[in-house]
């Protein structure tokens, strides 16, 4: 007579079947579906990334997005405003012509001919294909010669021992750093950075971000509704980065 | 002409031993000092996020820029077959390869991650003027000791021409590729421009045939080698020269910033408003550095001995000061991102001039630098034959300065 309490064949095989893409196969399906670029694929230039800021709606005295890169990237200082690293940072300026004041971001603004990236010895300094330029913390020597040459002052020397680090921005002593554009986070599939979110978060949308490629992209409609500018634009450095209203 | 006959630095061993001591002292405490500086991280130095290259590298590139200098003599002995100065060819190689040697340290001991110089000898990014600075020193080293082994060898003496050829050749090239260090810097005013490159180079020669001259005289005190009245007046001429050359092209740098509409307000900053900086510049680089030596020179006041020792310690005061205006002065002008507008505020300081203010171990970390060169000297000397018994035209002179 036949047992029902045991497992047929067919059964055990089902089951079994079941059980292994649940573990296995399943996770691989899930992240490829939403991610914009899965992570084995290697970045190519059908991507371009790029940020566009409205300085018009930058808001004196909110510092959201100086505030969520720190969150973002572990970036807590030591009460040294000097030495302490900076990806993101405020400033106030006047129009010489206008009077009109001003408040605006500045972050690494992603030239596509950097000049860190050309001045640096071991190539750690980096532009990828998709146009988001960073620092390989393997290969940096900590010699700052980026920094010399960085028109922005967009890049930081970690100065001391680093403590409260974040799993998705590995940082080290003695190297440069500076804005990656969020670079974990677009890997993992999203396409918003951690400032922009921010931003949006508070109202503003004065930071967009986006695909330059992708035409209904956030930051192509920006630009299309108000042309942004480069800065130091006779540097002809192509930067990424662009402001509207000035 | 008399044959040249090279012998050790000999002194009693116990005096040798309390120099090699005193030198060792001092090289100990920079390396303490550059330890201290990687474990706690560069927070403790006088340099942050602002002024990125502070006092290690001004004795860094100040010692380099001596060692391409101190080749001088032998380059004139090799290229330019001055017999006269053949004697003391050997001497000046060793003290180009022991300056080169020390300012490298200097810049390794300062970067971040010291312990990945391993990264920068094997990977290379050919776009950067460092990446190929890294090939010109380690290639200038070799080139030295070749040399210096065609000078001091009889059977390979026959190559020491072409080997002083390829030196000289090498060592402008190398020069070249310090002043382009911040010749290709394209954002700040002080730099961006090719005529960093010559400058070094006269500086080079400049402070190098000034070092030359003061380690002969500390030499010739234990030695009494005679260096001749004839050298010794060939040097001041030499000085002479260097010392205009240095400031026609010092003030054409200055005249071309100063006619570049972009580059006038950085240019006021160091020539009027900067401060400490502008005191430099006058103070040190121009009067003690330039303007002093050159009345010192031209005086016919004093014996050309005289006016050599003090002018070449008034030369090498006022480099140092220039590698303050250059290295420093050029970071701490603020970088101009936003040409039409003034900047009211900012958490970075973007507005403000950068003050820069070194700390100890800096400066022990270049005095630890200096002292290895000068102890690579003494052991250079007191191990191989380097230095002459007498200099042509023998004997004319045994007057002592």
């Amino acid at each position: 007579m036949k047992n029902n309490s045991l497992l047929t064949r067919r059964d055990f095989l089902v089951k079994s079947f079941t059980a292994f893409s649940a573990i296995y196969i399943i996770p691989d399906i899930i992240p490829h579906a939403s991610a914009s670029k899965p992570l084995d694929k290697e970045v190519d230039s059908s991507t371009r990334w790029a940020m566009n800021v409205d300085i018009d709606k930058c808001v004196e005295g909110c510092s959201a997005c100086v505030d969520a890169c720190v969150d973002e990237n572990g970036l807590y200082g030591f009460d040294r405003p000097e030495t302490d690293s900076q990806w993101i940072r405020k400033l106030t300026l006047k129009d010489i012509k206008t009077e009109k004041i001003s408040t605006l971001p500045m972050m690494c603004q992603h030239c596509e001919n950097p000049p860190c990236c050309d001045v640096c010895p071991t190539g750690a300094s980096f532009r990828r294909e998709d146009g988001i330029v960073m620092v390989n913390q393997h290969t940096c020597i900590g010699c700052r010669y980026c920094m010399m040459a960085c028109p922005f002052k967009a890049r930081s020397f970690v100065h001391e021992n680093l403590t409260e680090q974040v799993t998705n921005a590995p940082r080290g002593k003695g190297c440069v750093e500076s804005c990656n554009f969020c670079a974990n986070r677009i890997d993992h599939g999203a396409d918003t950075t951690a400032c922009e979110e921010a931003c949006m978060n508070e109202g503003h949308q004065a930071i967009t971000f986006g695909d330059l490629s992708n035409p209904n992209s956030r930051v192509n409609k920006a630009i299309d509704n108000k042309p942004g500018r480069r800065l130091r634009a006779d540097l002809a450095l192509k930067q990424r980065v662009t402001y509207s209203g000035f | 002409m008399d044959k040249i006959i090279f012998k050790k630095f000999i002194i009693k061993p116990k005096l040798f031993w309390l120099k090699f001591l005193f030198l060792g002292f001092f090289i100990f405490l920079g390396f303490l000092s550059s330890l201290y500086m990687e474990h706690e991280g560069h927070y403790i130095t006088g340099m942050n996020n602002q002024i990125v290259w502070g006092m290690p590298h001004m004795f860094a590139v100040f010692l380099i820029i001596i060692a391409s200098g101190v080749l001088n003599i032998a380059s004139i002995s090799s290229v330019f077959d001055k017999k006269l100065y053949k004697p003391l060819a050997p001497l000046s190689a060793l003290l180009a390869i022991a300056f080169l040697i020390a300012g490298l340290i200097i810049l390794v001991l300062d970067l971040g991650r010291p312990n990945r110089l391993i990264v920068a000898m094997t990977v290379y990014n050919f776009k950067s003027i460092f990446a190929w600075n890294i090939f010109l020193y380690s290639g200038f080293a070799v080139i030295l000791a070749v040399y210096m082994w065609t000078m001091l060898d009889r059977e390979v003496n026959k190559y020491s021409k072409y080997m002083g050829t390829f030196a000289f050749a090498w060592r402008i090239i190398l020069t070249t590729g310090t002043g382009s260090i911040f010749g290709f810097l394209v954002a700040r005013e002080a730099y961006a421009t090719a005529i960093l490159a010559p400058l070094f180079i006269i500086m080079s020669l400049l402070y190098g045939t000034a070092v030359y001259y003061l380690i002969i005289r500390i030499i010739n005190r234990y030695l009494n080698f005679n260096i001749s009245e004839e050298i010794i007046s060939n040097l001041r001429n030499l000085t002479l020269y260097f010392l205009f050359a240095n400031l026609y092209f010092l003030a054409l740098y200055h005249v071309t910033n100063l006619y570049i509409a972009k580059h006038i307000n950085f240019e006021l900053f160091i020539l009027t408003s900067g401060g400490i900086y502008t005191f430099i510049f006058w103070a040190g680089q121009v009067l003690i550095g330039l303007i002093l030596p050159l009345v010192l020179i031209m005086s016919n006041k004093f014996k050309d001995t005289v006016a050599l020792k003090y002018a070449s310690i008034l030369v090498l005061l006022g480099g140092f000061s220039a590698m303050h205006v250059i290295i420093i002065g050029g970071q701490a002008f603020p970088l101009n991102i936003f040409p039409d507008h003034i900047i009211l505020d900012s958490a970075f300081y973007d507005n403000v001039v950068h003050s820069y203010t070194p700390s100890i171990y800096e400066f022990i970390l270049g005095i630890g630098g200096i002292a290895l060169a000068l102890i690579i000297v003494l052991i250079g000397i007191a191990n191989f034959k380097f230095l002459p018994t007498i200099t042509p035209p023998s004997n004319i002179n045994t007057q002592k300065d």
